[in-house]
Formats: structure tokens, C-alpha cells, sequence
């Protein structure tokens, strides 16, 4: 097998959107409104995805494109409805195909806003394969992946991110599978940008839609999410002010990462056992582990990813890592848009003819 | 030429056979291009192992390719070969069974060593046993003749020069047919340019051959064949997979939308992949994804941002797309799955053809889920049925199944090329426009308001202003596309698409019926790829002066309009297929007609001598009342 140089764009990184036709600079200016559909939303009263909902609708104004060039597409489950109460185009596809689905679009038309709406059964059970794959590909897809670990749809199975343990319908006796930790699974499949965030903390999640989408490439967003009916109180430890503090890491790029209060701050250090959180004062400067989200090795992003465990004693919330790398959907578009050009524009009747003409024809009088 | 004879014939089966490793489709292919270039009408059948290099000198490692070429019409490949050109003792075990009494044998008798014997099982060495009297054996020792004549190219290894003995064979059969070299030699230039050495030799192990007929006893005739009547044009020889790839691109040219092929490689559909990705200079793009389903999801995105999706598979990948056509029947868009059809069931056999994904194209989904099927009958008719197939996805907003097979894919035929100004204008309408008002009188957009004379719904691409809308897998509303769970809108919808489907035939023509005498009792109907073979026996028996007729199925669904008053037309109608009856079943189902199946799947096309048999064991059946 030989290689080749693709001597193609991405040198200079450009704005998620940057292709995407805007709206004119004298035009009005989109509101919620005009991202919320004429359906009636159809979730459990309490579900978290209704913050989500709203959060959404509210921040899709200030990105200040055309409406008509998003595109929400999901698979299957609750969070997969979404597409249905957005004014957009959207697409309610099968179980676990959207990020396929969305690469097709995505790679065909450079001018749209793809997202792509899923839960933690659609990505990461039945679809794991295609997310695994649209990360490592980067294409430009914002993902946004609700996170509930359980199955609400189908009445309360558990999920490739229930702890185990976990007594549900289908595990009566506690479940024994492994769960998957999403952020690192994304680290580990080659992802450019892995977030992590909050349904409650419409702030938090704000901020961190918007640095997706600023993001040119694929961008994981995990978003825990309450399911009240079958796994009620899942994040209730990080969502209670009392004890949050203690257990929120809020990873913020170029600085140390912390935890806890001012009076009782710790700060993560490197330890031949790896990495663990020492009260500040105890900390030697040149062990501190100081956030890069923009670092060529995912290496420490993973190990900050690792913080996590099911009791929920550190959490952390935020930008694991975004870097800039070309996009499959740019780097399909140059090849062809190339070819295109070296062959003299876009073919001719004449160009169709010499090519199913090859280079051996003979004529019959 | 020399002193030696020349003898006109008007018809010749050859078959190369040798290791998978030998070049054997290379030097098929080579003498079908120089068979081509002279004017007469070919077809060809390569038939290989689905291992790359399976064990050097073994049966299963086998590899043939089969040329027909005749100084008129050509229909199928030949049933039996007149020369068997065997590489080694298992060339020729393998095919020693096809070859009628008297044919001529070339052998390499290199290779005949006793280890190479033992390795297929001949105690005796066949050539000196006396077992092939029957036959006209040439024994020639072609790889150490080949070696002598590369004796000065000093910088290659013997196993080099070894490798050049196909171009020897290939040399040697072109003098005994006639053949020009000089494309070969430029297709050796192209092949070789970086290796100036290997391409010497090969072009000299090329001449030795033609030039060891020439002087040598051991062959006293060459032949000739003159070129076939055929219509005038301009002609070139295409397989079945390069046609279907270019009808795809034409189709996307005549339709002005680009096309976007998402796929996973699979045997035998994989060149059709290849094709397309050489292909970006005319705006096509190929993804490779990272399976099936990602491959048809990819296109079926494609085609919901306005481009013609199209995904390529063979029928394991039908298997794992399903799911994905359904969704494409609900969200009515248009999509193309190619399905180049080989033996099943599971993985079967890859490199072999089969037309028994027929009932899965048909019906291998969850729900009432219709999907148009066009089926080409010969390798250059791919082209057209892959531009007959984007014109009912367009037009019809719907998934179609174009079910070519693992004969039309890799076997080829001269092709007169059509003039891309005359072909038939595909253009489509995207909606622009809300097509509708909602309650307080303002104007909306309804997705599923379809059109009255097709059913087709409109096509709205992102991108359009006021037409922003949602589509998905979930029942739609009539008219508004809205999720509906109502029973009789549920009712209704299903009908709608089934009737859309239905009314395709009004676009689509009739099935047209080869009745010279229009006195035929005896119907022989087929679909796909059976198209040569099923016409070559009907030629044959006609020769016999019984009357049968022929008709060929180009729609498997819908049928055209006029096939039950056709098939009830007939006191026997003859279905062969190489599957085990899935057209027959599908056609007693729908027209309650008693036709007759003839079935077989053995990986290979009909041969016209069995095919005949049936037609005509049918004709006494039909003479004797219709009951056998």
C-alpha cells in the first residue's frame, strides 16, 4: 500500500459554521420562537430533556445563520424526538444510524449546520459503530449526546452507561455489564472535541454548544440528563449546591484543575499512581496538572476522564479537549472540487462521452 | 502469414484456465479486447476463487475465464469450450469435464511434474495415459520456452520470466486466431511504464508466442472469424459493473444533481466502488464507510440535501441495509441499492452468481414497504438500467433495487455507445414554494402532499427557506407529514405508497413478446441476466422449427402493465431462473397463472444445450394438454 501527500486545506482552522450561509447583518434577528415548532412536545413531565430543548432553541438564534441551512437528524428514543419541535429541516432516522446518516449530508453539503440529537442506547449501543467512526473521521457534526444510562423509550432497561449493579427491568438482579464512560470512549476513537455538560445548568450548557459549534469537526457533546420515570435522581449528587462543589471539576483551558470551595480547594497532581486531587497547599508547583484542551495527546485529557466513577466523587464538567484537525467532509469536497477543476469545470457532454468511450472503442459502418 | 492453413470458422469457445496466481483474467481479457478490436460479437465469463491465492497448484485454486466470440450475434459465453488452454494438472481436471469430445487441449506440460499430479490426485500422468485420446492435445512446454526466450534479460529473477508465460500463451492463441497484439502491447506500455525491464519481457514473451505458432509443427492450422454483422456505431466491450458505474454517473449528468455513492466493499459489487472513486472529475462522490448500514445511511443523507444517493452491495449487504430501505420508503426519497446478486444463502458463494435475492429485494423488510426493482439483462444494459433506476427514484421520491448479478458483473460484451445528448433528460424539481395554508390561512409547507398524477411528495432540500420541515421513520400524517398514530390515516398512507409504486407502470412500457409466428403454445419468460441464455435456446430451438416464444422481464415490481394478459396467453409458460422459482412464485401469486419453473444454482449461467431441453421437454408437456 502506498501513501500520498492529500495537499489539501486545513491548515488554518475555520469556524464550524464558516460555510454555512448567515443571516444579512440588517435582518432581524432570530428568537426561541422561531426555532420552536408548531408539535406538541411529547416527553414525561420532569424529563431533562426539556431543559435541553429550551436551551437549544434559545442559543440556535445567536449563531446567527440561516434557519433554513440546520439540520437536526436523530435515531431512536426519547432524546430522538427533538428533531420534531425544532423549526428547522430535521430527519427522526432509525436506531444508532444518525451520525452515518449525517456524514452523508454533512459530506454533500458543506453549506448546512449538521447536528445530530442522540441518547446513550442509540450512540452507544446500537450505533456505536457509526459514532466511533464520525469521531475518528471528524466529520462537521455536532453530536449532542443525551446521557440518562437507562433506556426510557422501552420502559427502563439499563443502558451501555448504567453502573453496574444497576437493578432494572432487564437486570433484576443487577446488571454486570461494564459500562462505557462516554468521554473517554470519544478520546480514544480520535475525537477532536469531547464535552461534557448538564441538562439543569442551562449556563454551563450555553457556553459549551457554543464552543461546539465554533468547532470545525466532529464534536461530542455529552449532556447528562434526568429521566424521571425509570432512573429518577441518576445526578442528583452533582445537581445538589450542597454537595456539587465538593464533587464538580470545572475544567477550564490553561489553568490547574480544581475542586471545592475557596476554603477547602483542591488541586489535581501527578503522582506516580496517577492522578489525584491534594489539598492546594500541599501541592509541589511542577506536579499540578494544568487543563489543555488544545494538547496534540489526548493522554491527559483521558486520565482527567478517568476522575469519573459511579459513586461520583469527582466529576468533570466541561471542555476535555478541541483541537484543530482537517474534516473528513472538507477534505472529500477538496478532492472532488479539485478533480473538477483540473478536469476544466464541471463535465460536459462531451467529457461524459469521452469517459464512457474509454480508450478502446472500433466503429461499424 | 506462412505456409501453413487458414480455416474460416464462425464460432469459437476458448477458456484459460490456470492458478489464481497465473494472469489468467489479464490474458482473458487481453484476447477479448484484440477479439473486440477485430469486429466480432463476444461474451465472456470469468469464473475464480473467492481466495486470493488459494494453495499454488490445487483445485480450488482455479482460475478460468471463458470467451464466445462468433461471426454473428453473440448471446451467452458458450456452454462448452472448443479450446481449453490448461496452465496445470488442475487447470485441467477442473475443466476437463466441460470440454465436449474433440475440443482442442493446450497444455503446459512444465507443470505436469508428479508432485503437481499427486497435488490433484492423477496417479498417472494424464498426458501419457492415454485418458485424453479423446481430445487434441498440444502439449507445450510453456514456461520453460518462455524462460529460454527471456534467456538475455540478465536483471530478472527466473520466477519473473516465469510470470511472463501468460503473455507466451496469449501470444500463441492470438497467432492461431488471428488476433492483433499491437492493443496488448500498449496496454503492456501503460502496465509497465515504471519497469521498463518487466515490460520487455513481457512483450517479448508475447512474440515468442505468436511466433512459436508461426514456426512450430506442432500446430498446422491457425483460424479465422470474420467480424459479426452488428449494427453501426461505435462499439467498446464493458463489463457489467463498469457499465453500471457509468449509467449511475450519467444518470446524475442527465439529472443535473451530483451523485453520492456510499458503500462497503463486498464481493462481487466492489469494482463498481472502485469505479465511482475514480470518477470525482464529473462531481461524484464515494464514501467508503464503515459498514453497510453506514454506507445506505450516508447516501440516504445524501439524497435528503438533494443529491442522488446511491449505495452498491451484494445481497448479505442487502441483509444488513433493510432496515435503512424502510426508512427510505417512509421518508420518500429517492435512493438507488445496487445488488449484484451472488450465491447465498449467508456468505454462499461470493464469486459465483445467483438471482435469489429477488423475494428479499421484494419483500425483506418490516412492514407494508414497497420498493420498486429494476433488473438488467445483459452487462452493457447495465448502463441503462442504472439510468432507468434513477429515473423511478426521482421521479417516484422512492428507494428502487437495481439487482444486477455476479455474471452481467464481471462478464462483458461489445457495448455501442450511446450519445449522452440523446439519453433520456432526467432533470428533477426541487420544491421552492410553501404548497399549502395552515388554519390561519398562512401559507405552509406540506411534505407529504403529493403529486396527483405519480403520488410522488415533494422534494424540499435543506437549504430552502419556508419550506423547513421534519421527515422520519415514524408514521406520517397524511398531507402535513406530522407523526400521526390514527388507524385510518395509518390505512391510508400504506395504500398511498403501495399505490405510488403500483403506478410506476404507467411510465415503464409494456412487456414486449418475441412470437415470430405468433403461433407459440410455449412462453419462455425471464428476468436479468438469464437474457442471453434463454435467447440463445430459444434461437436454437427455433432452428428446429418449433415456435416459442420469448419475453424478458426488465420491472420485477411493478410488473408492466399488459404481463398476467401475456402470460395468459400461453398454454405453458417457462420460467427459468437460478434461484429455486422466485419469479414463478411472485408471478402465480399475482396472476393465479400455473407457469412452469426451471431452476438451477450451481453459481454458473444456463448452458443454451439445457436450456433447450427444457423449452422443448415443455413443448411436449404443452402439446400433450398442458399436463405433465
Amino acid at each position: 500500500m502506498t501513501t500520498t501527500e492529500l495537499g489539501m486545506p486545513g491548515s488554518s482552522p475555520r469556524a464550524g459554521t464558516a460555510s454555512v450561509p448567515r443571516l444579512p447583518e440588517d435582518a432581524d434577528t432570530l428568537t426561541k420562537r422561531d426555532f420552536t415548532s408548531d408539535q406538541e412536545v411529547r416527553w414525561c413531565p420532569g424529563c431533562g430533556d426539556y431543559a435541553i430543548l429550551a436551551a437549544v432553541q434559545g442559543f440556535l438564534p445567536e449563531l446567527g445563520l440561516k434557519r433554513e441551512n440546520i439540520v437536526f437528524v436523530s435515531g431512536i428514543g426519547c432524546s430522538s424526538r427533538f428533531p420534531y419541535y425544532l423549526d428547522t429541516y430535521g430527519m427522526h432516522s432509525i436506531h444508532g444510524r444518525a451520525p452515518a446518516i449525517a456524514t452523508g449530508l454533512a459530506t454533500s453539503r458543506e453549506d448546512l449546520s449538521v447536528w445530530v440529537v442522540t441518547g446513550d442506547g442509540d450512540a452507544l449501543s446500537i450505533g456505536g459503530n457509526h459514532l466511533i467512526h464520525a469521531l475518528r473521521r471528524n466529520v462537521n457534526l455536532k453530536i449532542l449526546l443525551f446521557n440518562n444510562q437507562i433506556y426510557g423509550l422501552t420502559k427502563g432497561q439499563y443502558s451501555p452507561t448504567s453502573h453496574v449493579g444497576a437493578v432494572t427491568k432487564s437486570t433484576p438482579l443487577g446488571s454486570v455489564d461494564q459500562p462505557f464512560n462516554p468521554v473517554s470512549l470519544a478520546l480514544g476513537a480520535e475525537a477532536t472535541f469531547v464535552a461534557r455538560t448538564m441538562d439543569s445548568d442551562r449556563k454551563h450548557l450555553t457556553e459549551v454548544l457554543r464552543q461546539a459549534a465554533e468547532h470545525r469537526g466532529t464534536a461530542l457533546v455529552e449532556i447528562y440528563q434526568n429521566c424521571p420515570i425509570f432512573n429518577d435522581g441518576a445526578f442528583d449528587l452533582i445537581k445538589d449546591r450542597e454537595q456539587q462543589q465538593a464533587r464538580l471539576v470545572h475544567l477550564v483551558d490553561g489553568e490547574p484543575v480544581r475542586l471545592g470551595a475557596e476554603d477547602d480547594r483542591q488541586v489535581l497532581v501527578r503522582t506516580k499512581a496517577g492522578l489525584r486531587f491534594v489539598p492546594e497547599g500541599e501541592a509541589a508547583d511542577d506536579g499540578v496538572v494544568v487543563h489543555q484542551v488544545g494538547a496534540d495527546d489526548p493522554a491527559q485529557a483521558f486520565a482527567i476522564s478517568r476522575l469519573d466513577t459511579p459513586d461520583m466523587t469527582h466529576v468533570p464538567m466541561g471542555v476535555f479537549r478541541s483541537v484543530a484537525r482537517p474534516t473528513y467532509d472538507d477534505l472529500v469536497r477538496a478532492q472532488v472540487d479539485s478533480a473538477v477543476e483540473k478536469g476544466g469545470g464541471p463535465a460536459t457532454d462531451a467529457d461524459l462521452e469521452r469517459l464512457i468511450h474509454g480508450r478502446d472503442t472500433w466503429t461499424v459502418a | 502469414m506462412s505456409s501453413k492453413s487458414v480455416q474460416q470458422l464462425d464460432r469459437v469457445v476458448i477458456r484459460f484456465a490456470g492458478d489464481s496466481g497465473d494472469g489468467m483474467q489479464l490474458t482473458g481479457d487481453r484476447f477479448t479486447s484484440e477479439t473486440a478490436a477485430l469486429g466480432n460479437d463476444l461474451s465472456t465469463l470469468p469464473n475464480f476463487p473467492a481466495e486470493i491465492r488459494a494453495p499454488q497448484g490445487t483445485l480450488p485454486g482455479v482460475s478460468s475465464f471463458q470467451l464466445h466470440f462468433a461471426d454473428h450475434d453473440v448471446l451467452t459465453p458458450g456452454d462448452a469450450p472448443d479450446v481449453l488452454v490448461a496452465m496445470n494438472p488442475a487447470a485441467l481436471k477442473a475443466n476437463l469435464r466441460d470440454l465436449p469430445r474433440g475440443a482442442t487441449v493446450i497444455v503446459n506440460i512444465d507443470e505436469f511434474t508428479k508432485r503437481n499430479l499427486a497435488k490433484v490426485g492423477y496417479a498417472e500422468n494424464p498426458l501419457e495415459d492415454g485418458s485424453l485420446d479423446s481430445w487434441q492435445v498440444h502439449p507445450v512446454a510453456l514456461t520453460s520456452i518462455t524462460v529460454e526466450a527471456l534467456a538475455g534479460f540478465n536483471t530478472l529473477s527466473r520466477k519473473d520470466k516465469e510470470r511472463a508465460k501468460n503473455m507466451f500463451a496469449l501470444g500463441l492463441l492470438s497467432w492461431m486466431y488471428h488476433r492483433p497484439t499491437t492493443g496488448t502491447e500498449l496496454f503492456l506500455k501503460n502496465k509497465f511504464a515504471s519497469r521498463p525491464d518487466i515490460l520487455e519481457a513481457n512483450l517479448a514473451a508475447l512474440r515468442a508466442g505468436l511466433n512459436y505458432g508461426e514456426t512450430t509443427e506442432a500446430f498446422s492450422v491457425s483460424y479465422e472469424i470474420a467480424p459479426a454483422k452488428m449494427p453501426s456505431g461505435t462499439y467498446r466491450n464493458v463489463t457489467g459493473n463498469i457499465a453500471l458505474a457509468y449509467g449511475l454517473v450519467t444518470a446524475a449528468h442527465r439529472a443535473r444533481l451530483p451523485l453520492v455513492l456510499g458503500s462497503y466493499p463486498i464481493t462481487p459489487a466492489s469494482d463498481i466502488l472502485h469505479t465511482l472513486s475514480g470518477l470525482k472529475r464529473y462531481g461524484v462522490t464515494t464514501m467508503q464507510c464503515e459498514d453497510e448500514i453506514a454506507g445506505i445511511g450516508a447516501a440516504l443523507g445524501a439524497s435528503f440535501g438533494g443529491a442522488i444517493g446511491v449505495t452498491t452491495t451484494s445481497g448479505p449487504g442487502v441483509a444488513l441495509k433493510s432496515e435503512t430501505i424502510g426508512l427510505a420508503v417512509s421518508l420518500e426519497l429517492p435512493l438507488v441499492i445496487v445488488d449484484v446478486q451472488r450465491g447465498g444463502p449467508s456468505t454462499g458463494l461470493p464469486t459465483k452468481t445467483e438471482q435469489s435475492d429477488l423475494l428479499q429485494a421484494m419483500f425483506g423488510r418490516n412492514g407494508e414497504s414497497p420498493v420498486p426493482i429494476v433488473a438488467p439483462s445483459s452487462p452493457a444494459d447495465c448502463f441503462d438500467a442504472a439510468m432507468e433506476a434513477v429515473r423511478i427514484a426521482t421521479t417516484y421520491r422512492t428507494p428502487v433495487f437495481l439487482l444486477s448479478d455476479g455474471y452481467l458483473a464481471n462478464g462483458s460484451e461489445p457495448w455501442r455507445l450511446p450519445s449522452v445528448k440523446d439519453l433520456p433528460d432526467l432533470r428533477v424539481e426541487f420544491a421552492t414554494e410553501p404548497n399549502g395554508v395552515d388554519a390561519k390561512g398562512q401559507p405552509v409547507f406540506h411534505p407529504y402532499l403529493r403529486d396527483e398524477t405519480t403520488l410522488a411528495r415533494p422534494w424540499a432540500v435543506p437549504g430552502t427557506p419556508g419550506l423547513e420541515h421534519r421527515v422520519g421513520g415514524i408514521e406520517k400524517a397524511d398531507v402535513t407529514g406530522n407523526i400521526s398514530y390514527d388507524p385510518d390515516n395509518h390505512d391510508r398512507m400504506t395504500r398511498l405508497r403501495a399505490g405510488k409504486v403500483a403506478g410506476i407502470a404507467d411510465t415503464m412500457g409494456d412487456l414486449e413478446v418475441d412470437d415470430p409466428s405468433g403461433e407459440a403454445e410455449v412462453l419462455v419468460l425471464g428476468w436479468g441476466s438469464t437474457y442471453g441464455p434463454i435467447a440463445a435456446a430459444v434461437r436454437n430451438v427455433r432452428n428446429t422449427g418449433a415456435k416459442v416464444a420469448r419475453a424478458h422481464l426488465r420491472h420485477l415490481n411493478p410488473f408492466p402493465a399488459n404481463t398476467g394478459e401475456v402470460l395468459r396467453r400461453y398454454r405453458t409458460v417457462l420460467v427459468p431462473e437460478m434461484n429455486m422459482g422466485q419469479l414463478a412464485m411472485l408471478l402465480r401469486a399475482k396472476y393465479l397463472v400455473d407457469v412452469q419453473s426451471f431452476t438451477q444454482v450451481r453459481g454458473l449461467p444456463f448452458t443454451t444445450v439445457e436450456l433447450a431441453d427444457a423449452i422443448v421437454g415443455a413443448q411436449t408437456v404443452s402439446d400433450n394438454g398442458g399436463t405433465a
